[in-house]
């Protein structure tokens, strides 16, 4: 696991409700895994509303981001590791 | 059953500060749950936690303020746990808090919600609660008294 700041990272939704990220990867994406809020990946722990919803887009981990004061962003960052451990331990 | 008898620790979680009653309402609950004798912890952002260190400066009310993060962190990778919380929510991030909050520990949760958009935030807590919600913003009286109606204080 990397550091996410240290990662290249592209936003795709920005300052948005949890429940928009949600929408926006079932509709976008066909790959997709739920975790329990807390599922650490990179260096941060999910915090979002359960079931907590990730895509995988090959290599790409499209995964929501909250912060306290901003909302919650949709971020996609490219991680064979991490896309590999997501396959292997969520449904 | 006395609250100190079924608590010996309490968590308040804060968000952002940017509604002013936040502040208010957190040193009021630190200050009831002191009385019944309930060591007080803060996890916040560094800015909730900078207006409560010198809120408090003589740590009245709080025992202890911690980074929000790492306490996330050591909840879930260490298992620390904390019987008692209260989640302070004036947006959708603070629902997506007191949510995980709920989901990682074995807790007793409170969300309470304020600011102008209080009573339709309210209907997004999914979980079985007892919420605090009112609409104020600048003025902590309402938030205040849905506090007192819904926590049962023995002093």
């Amino acid at each position: 696991m990397g550091c996410l700041d240290k990662l290249p990272y592209e936003v795709i939704l920005r300052n948005s409700s949890f429940s928009e990220c949600r929408d926006y990867l079932k509709k976008n994406f066909s790959e997709i895994y739920t975790v329990s809020p807390g599922y650490k990946i990179f260096d941060v722990h999910i915090i979002g509303v359960p079931p907590v919803t990730i895509a995988l887009d090959g290599n790409m981990v499209i995964f929501p981001f909250t912060k306290p004061c901003h909302g919650t962003f949709l971020v996609k960052v490219e991680s064979k590791e991490e896309a590999f451990r997501l396959r292997k331990t969520s449904k | 059953m006395r609250i100190s008898e079924r608590f010996d620790s309490a968590l308040l979680v804060l968000g952002c500060p940017e509604v002013p009653v936040q502040t208010t309402a957190v040193l009021y609950i630190a200050a009831r749950l002191k009385r019944e004798g309930i060591k007080v912890l803060i996890a916040g952002t560094p800015s909730a936690r900078m207006l409560l260190k010198y809120a408090d400066l003589d740590r009245h009310y709080i025992d202890e303020v911690m980074d929000l993060d790492m306490t996330i962190d050591g909840i879930v990778e260490s298992g620390d746990n904390y019987p008692l919380c209260f989640v302070f929510i004036h947006n959708d991030a603070g629902i997506s808090y007191a949510a995980t909050m709920n989901s990682i520990m074995q807790s007793k949760v409170h969300p309470v919600i304020f600011g102008s958009s209080a009573e339709e935030l309210s209907t997004q807590i999914n979980f079985d609660c007892e919420k605090v919600v009112a609409v104020a913003a600048h003025n902590p009286k309402p938030l205040i008294k849905v506090i007192d109606e819904v926590i049962k204080w023995d002093v």
